[in-house]
């Protein structure tokens, strides 16, 4: 229903204008299309008249005149007003007619043109390069000592950049990529299994259903094999077989086995290689190493990113930094659930920043819940503690499907050994045949919930699902048995035998538990739960990484590039080498080869300065505001709301609703939050507050991203868009990046798209059936 | 559960510091060690009293964040974890609890329970590498064959991480387990053998600067080393020195 | 040389070194000393030629002293480093929880030796010092009659006078107890010092255990033999 019709554009409440001032009037038109919310738009007739003069029944009249004739000039203004309503019904009409420009012109990719394997290979040799000699002239801020930040830093100064490298822990090496369990996938294929870089790039698309950016993931796979050599010749110990070569494993999604890993620890042996590689520079003098301090603001001068404002935790000192470009590789936030499986540190402050000053954030709403998590036991719990998907190679997933027998387990009057093995539904296997326990990370999340929902789920909570190694022990047991020429019916023994093979395999993920749980998990199946793990989306780069702002880049979790809608196991990692070992370090010189003859950037001009103040006015802000509530007390309620109503599935109804909560919350955050002790100090609390403030504005775009996207795809489900058994429906309107511009509140945030093409890829419906 | 904790305060780094008591209450069995110390923190700002200044972050036992010299050991009574993984079903309702930060002259306390591991870091910086540049031009992975069992070793020498809970238990406050398990993991593997000499000097000669002592033998580090990290590695550090000198 | 000490590797490395030279010595007094239980005369013959060969008198000895004396100074130095790297102390620290006592009391054992060294001069060596250098006793008690030595030796009969003195004897008993504490956390820890893994397998600890009890046990043995046979 489109209607046209008069108001009097009031400034202050109706009830404080006398009868003799005088009011603009003005046409409104509103709209409303079937789904859509309803749009009004107002425009100014620039016509005024006496209030005792407005006709306020005027729409009860043929002739729709407002102005009465107590006033002197009503015909020629009422025809003023008329002409004014006819021209603004044109114009409407007008723009109607125009379709709006779907891609929007400021998101430039920067992909280069020609044949996809090439691409990488031809810019690299197009790119401007900085020559050796005035590399030394050149500052690099690099914040965040991830896999990302730690490498692109090490690798920029061995190339010869001064950098300055910031991270909040108290060393580098406790950057959360630490925590990365599983493996690294590169496309090396030393298990003659048919892998390729085409099939790493294939397998990584459809993984994030069609949503990321082809070259970007091209370039990815390529790389994916340097990955592995750097680090093998950087002393990272990967797993070997006996013969001395390098072993691998397979991970969910895909068909074949491409993943290298350390036993369950890949991720600190990658990270304490680019740890090692850093310091190597730091020794040499070309890294300075800045330890617990955060990124604060992020420093334009002239448009370009030229330095960043940081806080030394320990002493509360507010500093300025400059340098001739600025890397952010600050990782995902994912804590912006409160839970979820990141360190309690991890941030999105620096990012957020980022986009304050102008850099877009792309597809918030794509996060990645991780299906093998151990379940809550409370609401004293703090974090949540992930176990590596590659536990699916071998554990069985079920819940019972008897509903009665879930509501005994729940109460504590049976254990799931009482459950006969008919009255099992090993769910993913009946749904998903083909791929059975190794689907996708969000499909075998979403079905996890789909049975805990239907109320199915085990554990006091309700929420978990079995992950039973019975039959895995026996197979291998029975496996063992006859390797060694033994009775392969002995109960007993092939319990034995194949405890031993998943203790090898497994033990300190089990040991893990245990200490958890307090449950043996050799005996009784263990208890799994999806949690929020990593995200997808993040600031949006080009093909050089850089962001909308020029001279800032953003790499590894931190960016959106390279997983789409979802991210398959073991691509984390990858990620953040090849961006810092071997994509960065040469792209940030196209744009650095114009800053040589720059010299220093200067910290003593305005634009610090101003940054600074707006800092320590923040800081100094949170001290003095003195409210009722902890930090953690808004953090958790954010928590909640993003889990319930922006987690797992999603809908209109529910992120409506958290667009609104989340705002709620975050007007009492700014009047009710405390925060303890002084700015001038090792302050946690005054760190947090911080953190929070930020995670309370993305999480309402997060809602509102997810509110505009139509479709289900990949972590992004929405209940309108599935097919009747529940499979998630994507809409191909939306093949596009949802980039964002600030514009103040989340509310008011722009949306730009970026469009998708595949070329060397077909878009197909993402099944693992 | 009902505890008393008796927790180390100090304000900052020049600052004295005290051991003072707190009670807390309704303690779930299920809650981690540093949830428990969240509650009691909770509780501390709703009163107006500063929280209590701890390291952690991953809180899952990888990281090496969190310290804390719990009831007289490093990372608590329990075995083979870091404080994060500690629960508190390995305490009785009604314990005393002593929380103090890692001791040692190199690691100065900086708030509360909060210490500066950063000679851990300087150590590193001294020769915790192998000198090779990220060109991406490296031979491929496979050319140089490893034998697994030293493989193995190199893995298990690598999983470190540099909590320090070897030098807070060590009556010495020796970092050697440390070290020789960064120098352990690199003489194992030939990419590293290159510069095996040259790196156990320096790497040793920086611990010495740092103000650590010196290796006694008792074996108390290997027990409460989180990751399970063998005083063989200390082995091999004084072998790979004796080589370096004497060869 | 210095450089060398100058690294704490090095200088537990130079402890092992004394420690096993010690040791090795220790095993060597003990043999001679038991042939004192069976045969006075094995046991004369032998501290004879140990007192009055050159090579033992010259060079061996000469070895052991400093060898001594650098295992005490050395202890002095690497405690006094540590002390300094441990300087604040734990409000409540469960040491027992993750290693021994004796690995943790080093420092008192050895002095509890040192203690009993001093004693163990006073009653010995310096006695054979004064006999052989200053009244120039090379026989051993012997002597010389019509160009033919005769007589016993003295060495047995001093050794049988001293341990008839109860204190002495309890004093040696209890200082044994602690050169066993001493050796059984030393042992093995001069192994691992000096860069072998074999300190901590199976065989070795337990020959450290039948070491350091057989060992001070049997000089115990000794010491009470001869307190009751004399």
């Amino acid at each position: 229903m489109n209607k046209i019709t008069y108001s009097l554009n009031y400034r202050k409440p109706k009830g404080e204008y006398l009868p003799d001032e005088e009011v603009l009037i003005c046409v409104r038109y509103y709209h409303k299309a079937n789904n859509a919310a309803p749009k009004i738009i107002k425009k100014s007739t620039g016509v005024k008249c006496k209030l005792k003069d407005w006709d306020t029944n005027w729409h009860k009249k043929e002739c729709r005149s407002p102005v009465k004739s107590s006033d002197k000039d009503f015909k020629s203004k009422n025809s003023l007003i008329e002409q004014t309503a006819k021209n603004f019904e044109q114009y409407l009409i007008q723009i109607q007619k125009t379709p709006e420009l779907k891609y929007s012109p400021k998101l430039k990719s920067n992909q280069p043109d020609g044949v996809l394997k090439d691409k990488w290979t031809n810019h690299k040799n197009k790119i401007n390069l900085v020559n050796p000699a005035n590399k030394r002239l050149i500052d690099i801020i690099v914040v965040g000592t991830g896999l990302a930040g730690g490498s692109a830093a090490a690798t920029l100064a061995e190339l010869g950049y001064n950098v300055k490298a910031f991270c909040f822990q108290d060393s580098p090496r406790r950057a959360h990529s630490i925590a990365a369990q599983g493996g690294i996938n590169a496309a090396k294929n030393y298990q003659g299994d048919g892998d390729s870089t085409y099939r790493l790039f294939y397998d990584t698309v459809k993984g994030g259903d069609y949503r990321s950016r082809e070259s970007n993931v091209y370039r990815l796979a390529e790389v994916s094999t340097n990955i592995i050599d750097q680090c093998v010749a950087q002393g990272v110990p990967f797993a070997r077989d006996y013969g001395g070569l390098l072993d691998n494993r397979s991970f969910g999604g895909v068909l074949v086995s491409r993943t290298f890993y350390a036993k369950g620890q890949t991720g600190q042996q990658l990270l304490l290689g680019a740890y090692s590689a850093m310091n190597r520079q730091i020794g040499r003098g070309k890294i300075k190493m800045y330890n617990r301090h955060e990124m604060l603001d992020v420093v334009l001068v002239d448009g370009k990113a030229r330095g960043i404002i940081t806080r030394n935790l320990i002493t509360g000192a507010v500093e300025r930094h400059s340098a001739h470009a600025v890397v952010l590789g600050s990782g995902g936030y994912g804590n912006v659930f409160y839970l979820s499986t990141n360190a309690m540190g991890s941030n999105v402050t620096a990012a957020w920043k980022a986009h304050k000053r102008g850099a877009y954030f792309a597809n918030p709403c794509f996060t990645q819940i991780h299906p093998t998590c151990i379940p809550v036991s409370g609401d004293h719990q703090s974090k949540l503690t992930l176990m590596s998907e590659s536990l699916r190679n071998d554990g069985r997933i079920w819940v019972p499907n008897i509903k009665e027998d879930a509501i005994s387990i729940r109460e504590g009057k049976i254990t799931p050994l009482d459950i006969l093995e008919e009255n099992r539904d090993y769910f993913l296997e009946r749904r998903y045949p083909a791929f059975g326990n190794l689907v996708p990370r969000d499909v075998a999340s979403r079905a996890a919930k789909e049975r805990c929902d239907a109320g199915f789920g085990v554990n006091a909570t309700g929420e978990a699902v079995y992950l039973d190694f019975a039959a895995a022990i026996i197979r291998y047991g029975k496996e063992e048995a006859h390797i060694n020429g033994e009775d392969e019916n002995n109960e007993t023994l092939v319990n034995k035998l194949g405890t031993a093979v998943i203790k090898k395999k497994y033990g300190n993920l089990f040991q893990m538990y245990e200490k958890i749980v307090d449950q043996n998990p050799y005996k009784t199946p263990m208890m799994i739960y999806p949690a929020v793990h990593y995200t997808m989306g993040g600031i949006w780069v080009d093909y050089n990484l850089m962001t909308t702002i020029p001279g800032l880049y953003a790499i590894g979790e931190a960016n959106f590039s390279d997983h789409g809608a979802n991210r398959l196991g073991a691509s984390a990692l990858m990620q953040g080498l090849a961006d810092g070992y071997f994509v960065l370090p040469y792209t940030i010189g196209d744009y650095l080869s114009d800053d040589i003859s720059t010299g220093p950037i200067p910290t003593d001009t305005a634009e610090f300065e101003n940054a600074e103040d707006e800092a320590i006015k923040k800081l100094n802000f949170f001290i003095n505001n003195k409210g009722k509530h902890s930090v953690d007390f808004f953090h958790k309620k954010l928590g909640k709301i993003m889990w319930n109503k922006c987690g797992m599935a999603r809908n209109s109804k529910d992120l409506n609703e958290a667009i609104k909560e989340i705002s709620d919350l975050r007007n009492l955050f700014w009047n009710e939050v405390k925060v303890p002790g002084s700015a001038d100090e090792f302050n946690e609390e005054l760190a947090k507050a911080g953190r929070v403030a930020d995670f309370l504005e993305l999480g309402e775009l997060f809602a509102k991203d997810a509110l505009s996207r139509e479709e289900s795809c990949g972590g992004h489900f929405r209940d309108e868009h599935q097919t009747p058994e529940g499979e998630a429906v994507r809409n191909k309107d939306y093949q596009f990046v949802s980039a964002w511009e600030y514009k103040g509140d989340p509310k008011d945030a722009i949306l730009h798209k970026e469009e998708l093409n595949y070329n060397d890829i077909e878009v197909k419906e993402r099944s693992y059936k | 559960m009902k505890l008393k904790l008796k927790i180390w305060r100090q304000k900052n780094s020049t600052s004295k510091g005290s051991i003072v008591n707190y009670d807390v209450d309704n303690i779930s069995p299920n809650m981690s060690f540093l949830e428990m110390l969240d509650q009691l923190n909770s509780t501390l700002i709703k009163n107006d009293e500063s929280p209590v200044a701890f390291d952690h972050d991953c809180r899952e036992g990888i990281c090496g964040s969190c310290s804390l010299y719990i009831n007289g050991q490093a990372h608590g009574p329990d075995r083979a974890i870091t404080t994060c993984q500690l629960h508190m079903r390995k305490f009785k309702d009604g314990d005393t609890i002593f929380i103090e930060p890692f001791r040692a002259t190199s690691f100065p306390v900086i708030k509360d329970l909060i210490v500066d591991r950063s000679a851990f870091d300087r150590i590193q910086h001294a020769g915790g590498y192998i000198s090779v540049n990220t060109s991406g031009n490296t031979q491929d992975a496979n050319s140089i064959p490893i034998n697994k069992t030293d493989a193995d070793n190199a893995f298990d020498a690598a999983t470190c991480i540099g909590c320090g809970a070897c030098v807070a238990t060590c009556k010495n406050s020796s970092a050697m387990l440390f070290v020789g398990a960064k120098i352990s993991q690199y003489a194992l593997l030939p990419q590293g053998k290159v510069e095996a000499s040259d790196r156990v000097t320096k790497m040793i000669d920086q611990m010495d600067l740092e103000g650590f002592g010196n290796c006694s033998n008792t074996g108390a580090c290997e027990v409460e080393c989180p990751k399970g990290i063998s005083l063989d590695n200390i082995a091999r550090m004084n072998r790979e020195l004796m080589k370096s000198k004497v060869l | 040389m210095s450089v060398f000490f100058n690294t704490s590797i090095a200088r537990k490395i130079s402890m092992a070194l004394s420690a096993i030279f010690l040791m090795v010595f220790l095993l060597q007094h003990f043999a001679i000393n038991f042939t004192s239980v069976f045969s006075s005369d094995t046991f004369n013959e032998i501290s004879h030629f140990m007192g009055t060969n050159p090579l033992v008198q010259f060079v061996l000895q000469p070895i052991l002293i400093i060898g001594v004396i650098f295992h005490f100074v050395m202890g002095f130095i690497l405690e006094f480093i540590n002390h300094r790297s441990s300087k604040v102390k734990y409000a409540y620290n469960n040491g027992s929880a993750n290693s021994s006592w004796m690995s943790r009391n080093m420092i008192w054992s050895g002095l509890a030796i040192l203690s009993f060294m001093l004693l163990h001069f006073a009653d010995f060596w310096f006695p054979e010092i004064d006999a052989k250098f200053i009244q120039g006793d090379w026989e051993g008690g012997k002597i010389m009659v019509d160009g033919i030595l005769t007589g016993e030796y003295r060495y047995f009969t001093e050794l049988q006078h001293k341990f008839s003195y109860a204190p002495r004897v309890i004093f040696y008993c209890i200082a044994f107890c602690f050169l066993s504490l001493h050796l059984m956390h030393g042992f093995t820890s001069a192994f691992q010092s000096m860069g072998s893994t074999i300190g901590r397998k199976k065989v070795l600890l337990n020959l450290s255990y039948a070491y350091s009890i057989c060992i001070p046990l049997g000089f115990v043995f000794i010491a009470l033999y001869h307190f009751f046979n004399h």
